[in-house]
């Protein structure tokens, strides 16, 4: 395909990227970006980290590519609905853009605070916008007297790192019994836990939040399972992520709030599997089966994943899914806290061992291996990213556990369980 | 102009931080902390930063490309 219209729903990284891709691969057609935001495409990754510090102001995060994309822009106008049978997209506001393919790079949104009142209190804050953080920004600025994340997943963790570096007292909960445990086990998160403790962190684990409670419409306190009280008068919840699907309701699409469903060559699925040769999926979006997991339906909050996935659809789009072939990138992502660099290759989910096989955690500068059932899954390197590309061949091989490489250092790993969370029930 | 960096490919060889000083910092053992909108100004420096990263992290747009959207 090389004119006609492609539409693309979602102007972020994988909206924006996918639609570089669509150029560069040689459309010359119409090409249209509709995105909620009022903001031209932006990268996530500073929110919560340096702009929170203050180093970097929110608006100076717009995206390189944006000014050179020859296309049509609809920013502030969410897409409401599709049309599959016409292939037309609804927008709010009563425009409808026909199309001849589709990209849905609608991306996620933070998971609320469950109970709505409590959620609207003055001082409860998500974090995943640029007008989120800026929000977020300008009342860590007012000086609050305690900051309580809520959820010590990568995001609770990077927030809880630079409102620390602030100086502003910070307590972090989770239910799970160390930081990071979902995505790297207890036993790297036991050592991330030392960090947030050694930087003075009140960290508190295997214990939750059943309520917030406010007086005068402001936040100022939370109480705890195990009826402990928390005085706070800044909250930022970060529990996690919820697929933006909700526009898709009725469009006979399979999604739901952990994403839309798409095949190898980011095809979107209808709800009896069969994929739509029109729409495709990129991004935080998409829920697509992996190889490196036996062909698992997964969906990744990675700003790698939403580059690769993006230019992957793009040349499914144009060339067929034939010729792009299956997605099959390894998995990967980086996460900056308490002067740690860390970055993770392939999928930890339900490694079943655990062994580092570089470095050593008493310096800060190591390299762990997960492997499940006797083969390689992925590996996560703590300030020491360069021992990392070594690794992927193993990971893509799903060689012996644990793996061989000519930099290893540790003459005899000594593999224990990750403390994963137990694998779901497929 | 606009910068961004693949952190995931970056690997910290802080090349861009002698290339470009003032918009590339190597803070701990590996973190970088860049300017994504650095002064036009300085779109030299910025171009020798691009240049100088040995695995092609930096991406960058100019200024002139920005007013088009
Ligand atoms: C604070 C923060 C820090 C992060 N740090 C890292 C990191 O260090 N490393 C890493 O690998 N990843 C990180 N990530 C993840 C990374 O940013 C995401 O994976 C990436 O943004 C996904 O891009 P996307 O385009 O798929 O989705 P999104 O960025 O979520 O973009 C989707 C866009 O679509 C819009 N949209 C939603 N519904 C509609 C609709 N109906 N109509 C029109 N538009 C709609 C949304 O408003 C949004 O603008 C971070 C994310 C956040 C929030
Ligand atoms: S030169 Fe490249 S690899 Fe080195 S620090 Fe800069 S961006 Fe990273």
């Amino acid at each position: 395909m090389r004119d006609g219209t492609i539409v693309v729903a979602g102007a972020s990284l994988a909206g924006l990227r996918g639609a570089e891709a669509l150029r560069a691969g040689g459309f010359s057609g119409r090409l249209v970006l509709v995105g909620d935001e009022p903001h031209l495409p932006y990268d996530r990754p500073p929110l919560s980290k340096h702009v929170l510090t203050g180093e970097i102001a929110p608006e100076r995060t717009t995206l390189p590519g944006v000014g050179t994309l020859a296309a049509e822009w609809r920013l502030g106008t969410p897409a409401v609905g599709l049309d599959r049978a016409g292939r037309v997209l609804l927008l709010a506001g009563g425009e409808r853009l026909p199309f001849d393919r589709l990209l849905i790079a609608t991306g996620a949104r933070a998971r609320p605070w469950p109970e709505p009142a409590a959620a609207a209190l003055a001082g409860v804050h998500t974090l995943r916008s640029r007008d989120d953080a800026a929000a977020l920004a300008a009342a860590l600025a007012a000086r609050p007297e305690r900051v309580l994340i809520l959820g010590a997943g990568f995001l609770g963790c990077e927030a809880a790192s630079s409102i620390r570096a602030l100086g502003l007292p910070v307590t972090v909960v989770d239910p799970a019994p160390s930081p990071l445990a979902g995505a790297l086990g207890q036993v790297i998160g036991g050592f991330v836990a030392g960090r947030m403790e050694g930087a003075g962190i009140d960290l508190r684990t295997g214990t939750e939040v059943t309520r917030l409670e406010g007086e005068d419409g402001r936040v100022r306190r939370a109480r705890l399972a195990d009826g402990g009280t928390i005085p706070a008068d800044l909250v930022v919840v970060a529990l996690g992520a919820v697929r933006n699907t909700d526009w898709l309701a009725g469009s006979g699409l399979d999604a739901d709030e952990g994403g839309l469903s798409c095949d190898r060559a980011c095809r979107a699925l209808d709800e009896a599997g069969r994929p739509d040769d029109a729409i495709f999926a990129a991004g935080d979006v998409a829920r697509f089966p992996h190889p490196l997991d036996g062909d698992r339906p997964v969906a990744l909050e990675h700003w790698g994943n939403a580059v690769a996935q993006a230019a992957h659809a793009a040349r499914a789009m144009l060339a067929g899914p034939e010729a792009a072939g299956p997605y099959a990138e390894v998995p990967a992502f980086w996460s900056n806290q308490f002067g740690l660099t860390i970055k993770s290759l392939g999928l930890t989910e339900g490694a079943d061992a655990v062994a580092i096989v570089q470095g050593d955690p008493r310096s800060a500068r190591f390299l762990a291996a997960y492997g499940r059932e006797g083969r390689t899954v992925a590996a996560v390197s703590i300030n020491a990213g360069r021992w990392l590309p070594a690794y992927e061949g193993a990971i893509r091989e799903g060689a012996p556990f644990p793996p061989i490489t000519g930099g290893a250092d540790q003459p005899r790993p000594k593999p224990v369980p990750p403390g994963l969370p137990a694998p779901q029930p497929a | 102009m606009r910068v961004v960096v693949d952190l995931n490919r970056c690997q910290a060889y802080a090349q861009c931080c002698y290339a470009a000083p003032e918009r590339f910092v190597l803070r701990g053992d590996e973190m970088l902390v860049y300017d994504p909108a650095p002064p036009e100004a300085e779109r030299a420096a910025i171009d020798r930063a691009v240049l100088a990263c040995p695995v092609r992290a930096i991406r960058v747009e100019p200024a002139a490309a920005e007013g088009t959207a």
